[in-house]
């Protein structure tokens, strides 16, 4: 049984695994240096420690996405918003001096995130309880987020200089790997802990299914979606730490900006549906993958920043096309060549 | 009647695991109305599927009389334009359309690149008088009608895109009785004008009272093609279950007498509860061991009484006693603590969560009951899926698989499995047996006689009387919305319980 489970989540993750691969193949034509990586001070630099570097914050985001989408059926366009204030609590609670902050940083860290959450909460009772469409319930604070974080800093952008402040968005030293990859990674594990350990992966999938279905047999569907955006919430709160402290400083026009498209992306091109239900976390994490390695490799390929969305959205739409239910289905009928008309003429 | 109209010859089609149709043929000819007959996965649908390009045919061939070379369909707009249509179960028109619109879609009548309106509504007005539906108004939104009249609606659009074979998939399961006479003329309308039709249904006494023909299918094989006034009723069951089979009254016998179970201390205690809108305030008390049957007719508040007691609609007026402890019910969840179960009467839109696994859809409402927190084990959910899996005989060739793949009655046998699963002392079965097939309505019958007799009390709603005769001890009869009588066993027979139903009419009776 257990191998016909596998062979199932095998088969859903099979496109986007391949998608990747093809990403990072045609980096190994195009820039041979690709795949090295090089040690400077106990720390690993490369395109490939880039890549997941980067990706971090995108897959933090695409974990809370994933949830959302699969128990509302809606996307919470609000992330990249509620990520900057985040970063503009932990900046404003911290403060600019170069030797001390204002208060323990784990007590800055942990408002911000609490901004977060409250955020997520505020999202889930319009999307929950008043039953408001989730892209218009979240557009309130995808406008409202970013005027919320001015107001902290008082349109200012706040630098925290200390140096310690940098450790979240960079590396811990002697330690090889960026802080980023392994912020996300315990999220990951612990999210996914919490999904099967508990019975609250079924439930956000029935809820997501059949809303119906799920309150006769006694799941309150309300809490379960109102608990997938606060949580929402707070993913993009964690990630809003780390884009500030990758820049040591809340920039509330700039922090996350555009980055929920990405996020919505990456959960679609994790092969998960965007009409809810069944969902695949890992799927959603290769995806951000997959978009950063594309990135990556179009800056590797000296492709300059404003060019970039042109060749990104060509490789997406190729992406998105190869994993469409139109392409399956013609693929398929490629190779089930009819056995009709032997039949009948023999 | 040698006028072929479709021949279907050496149909087969498998799925993952399952041969769904195995070398079967089918003819239809002209002007007759032919009954395609067959337990659930007997293979009914997916022989339709095959014909209307749901499904692709992977072996056999597929003739019309009109072309001159085989048919194969890709989708059902490509069967609809080779002059095949299907009126479904479950109306599947756009609801927020109007009926015109809904008649046109998709070749609406077009002035100067622009759509005619009034070509289009002055059309439909037209064919809608054809079928004696003059009272319809055309511009208003389907969904402003009865599920009755949208059907009709889906048979206006068939027949005005002059459809040579009509396909009527369990078109009855939520007509009312005049509804299904008035289809029924329309059936026999279309039939004199050479259209062919086939009929799948669940209701023995309307195929002897319209079909012509009879096709038998069982487990995705032909069993037989005969003329209905040559195969007694008898035989058909017999045939469609593939054994032998003393007609559905056999059942009755092999229970034993019902007891008097209205003694001792209710079970359920409802005293003047009620839900504004749906169902007005009723008292009732159900004791352990009895199966309590709502008589009534589409609409009557049948399905609102047992939601009310259930909280689906959450009860707005009275009290509600279990085991004589007051309880306040504010969602199903509340209810399931007390040990209710509630089997819904929509299984697709309120009953199965598609996508998740069988096993899933068998221990979720356990598992709701227990908490998010207290997950059952991998072992625990194998154990309580495979065991009612076998207790209810349902046929799943993977535990893991999703529900969507097994047939309707299967489906419902897993709903069912859910609830048993929970160990209710009281289960609400809501048109338990509808749209699924006469083999499995036995045994759900003889399932719910069974767990009676082990002390269940069970609330038992069906649209079909003498279904409700051969199980229910006690029935609470319902009109416009309120509980407007009880009657005991004795007072159970049909007339009786029509005249109950029809209300004024016993009065008139008994004056």
């Amino acid at each position: 049984m257990k191998k016909t489970l596998k062979k199932i989540t095998g088969f859903q993750l099979f496109l986007p695994i391949v998608a990747l691969i093809l990403v990072l193949l045609f980096n190994m034509i195009k820039t041979p240096d690709f795949f090295k990586i090089t040690v400077l001070n106990g720390t690993l630099y490369g395109f490939m420690i880039d890549i997941i570097n980067r990706a971090s914050e995108l897959a933090i985001l695409a974990i809370g996405m994933t949830l959302v989408v699969a128990s509302s059926a809606g996307t919470d366009i609000s992330v990249g918003a509620v990520s900057a204030v985040t970063a503009a609590i932990i900046c404003y609670s911290l403060g600019p001096d170069q030797q001390n902050y204002q208060m323990p940083y784990l007590i800055g860290i942990l408002l911000g995130l609490l901004g977060g959450v409250l955020c997520g909460m505020w999202n889930g009772l319009l999307v929950a309880k008043m039953r408001i469409q989730p892209m218009v319930a979240t557009l309130i604070l995808f406008t409202a987020g970013r005027g919320i974080s001015q107001l902290i800093c008082a349109g200012q952008i706040i630098h925290v200089e200390k140096e310690s402040y940098r450790i979240l968005g960079s590396f811990i030293p002697k330690v090889p790997l960026p802080t980023p990859v392994f912020v996300a990674a315990a999220l990951a594990l612990v999210t996914w802990l919490v999904l099967k350990k508990t019975a609250l992966g079924m439930y956000i999938q029935a809820v997501g299914i059949n809303r119906r279905a799920g309150r006769l047999i006694g799941i309150n569907s309300q809490l379960i979606i109102f608990m997938t955006y606060a949580y929402c919430g707070l993913c993009s709160g964690i990630a809003g730490a780390i884009m500030s402290s990758r820049i040591a400083a809340c920039d509330a026009n700039n922090i996350g900006l555009n980055i929920e498209l990405d996020a919505i992306l990456a959960v679609a091109l994790g092969g998960n549906s965007l009409g809810g239900g069944k969902f695949s976390l890992l799927g959603s994490i290769i995806g951000a993958i997959t978009i950063q390695a594309l990135t990556t490799s179009l800056y590797a390929m000296h492709v300059t920043a404003d060019q970039l969305p042109i060749y990104k959205a060509i490789v997406v739409v190729i992406i998105v096309t190869l994993q469409s239910a139109e392409f399956r289905k013609w693929i398929s009928s490629l190779q089930g060549k009819r056995p009709v008309k032997a039949k009948v003429a023999s | 009647m040698s006028n072929e109209l479709l021949t279907m010859r050496h149909i087969s089609k498998s799925f993952p695991g399952v041969v769904a149709l195995n070398n079967v043929d089918f003819t239809l000819r002209s002007g007759e109305i032919h009954a395609l007959m067959g337990e659930n996965g007997a293979g009914k649908s997916t022989l339709i599927k095959v014909l209307t390009g749901v499904e692709e045919l992977e072996e056999g061939e597929i003739r019309v009389s009109w072309l001159d070379h085989p048919l194969i369909n890709h989708s059902p707009q490509e069967a609809q334009l080779n002059g095949i249509s299907t009126v479904y179960q479950e109306v599947n028109l756009c609801p927020n359309l109007s009926v015109a619109e809904n008649i046109f879609i998709g070749r609406e009548p077009k002035k100067r690149g622009m759509i005619d309106w009034k070509a289009m509504n002055d059309n439909s007005r037209k064919i809608l008088r054809s079928l004696n539906l003059s009272q319809v108004d055309v511009t208003k939104s389907l969904e402003h009608y009865s599920i009755a009249i949208q059907q009709m609606v889906a048979i206006a659009r068939a027949i005005d895109i002059e459809s040579k074979i009509l396909i009527f998939d369990e078109p009855t399961s939520s007509l009312e009785e005049q509804e299904t006479e008035k289809l029924f003329q329309i059936m026999n309308q279309l039939k004199e004008k050479g259209v062919g039709i086939i009929f799948i249904t669940h209701f023995l006494e309307q195929v002897y009272e319209v079909s012509d023909r009879i096709t038998v299918l069982r487990n995705g094989e032909l069993v037989g093609e005969s003329l209905t006034k040559d195969l007694p009723r008898v035989q058909l069951v017999a045939k469609m279950l593939g054994k032998e089979f003393n007609d559905l009254a056999a059942i009755k016998k092999e229970t034993k007498e019902k007891v008097n179970h209205t003694k001792g201390v209710p079970l359920i205690d409802a005293r003047n509860l009620g839900h504004r809108g749906t169902i007005k305030p009723f008292s009732l008390q159900i004791y352990p061991g009895e199966v309590v049957g709502l008589a009534g007719l589409l609409g009557s508040g049948r399905s609102e009484l047992a939601r009310t007691i259930y909280g689906a609609d959450k009860p707005d007026s009275g009290e509600l006693f279990v085991n004589t402890k007051k309880v306040k019910i504010n969602a199903p969840i509340d209810a399931m603590k007390e040990r209710m179960g509630y089997l819904p009467e929509d299984r697709k839109e309120e009953g199965v969560i598609s996508d998740l696994s069988v096993k899933e859809n068998i221990f979720i409402a356990l598992q709701a009951r227990k908490g998010m927190l207290k997950p059952l084990s991998n072992k625990e959910q194998t154990q309580l899926a495979e065991k009612y899996i076998k207790l209810l005989n349902i046929k799943v060739a993977n535990i893991d698989s999703p529900i969507k793949q097994l047939s309707g009655g299967n489906q419902q046998k897993v709903i069912l499995a859910r609830w048993l699963s929970t160990q209710p002392d009281f289960l609400i079965l809501d048109e338990p047996t509808r749209g699924i097939d006469v083999g499995t309505k036995t045994e759900i019958q003889k399932l719910v006689l069974n767990l009676a007799e082990e002390g269940m009390a069970i609330m038992f709603i069906s649209s079909e009387i003498d279904e409700m005769i051969r199980t229910v001890s006690r029935m609470i009869v319902l009109r416009d919305r309120e509980k407007v009588g009880e009657l005991s066993e004795e007072e159970m027979t049909q007339d009786h319980i029509m005249a109950a139903i029809a209300g004024g009419e016993r009065d008139e009776e008994d004056a």
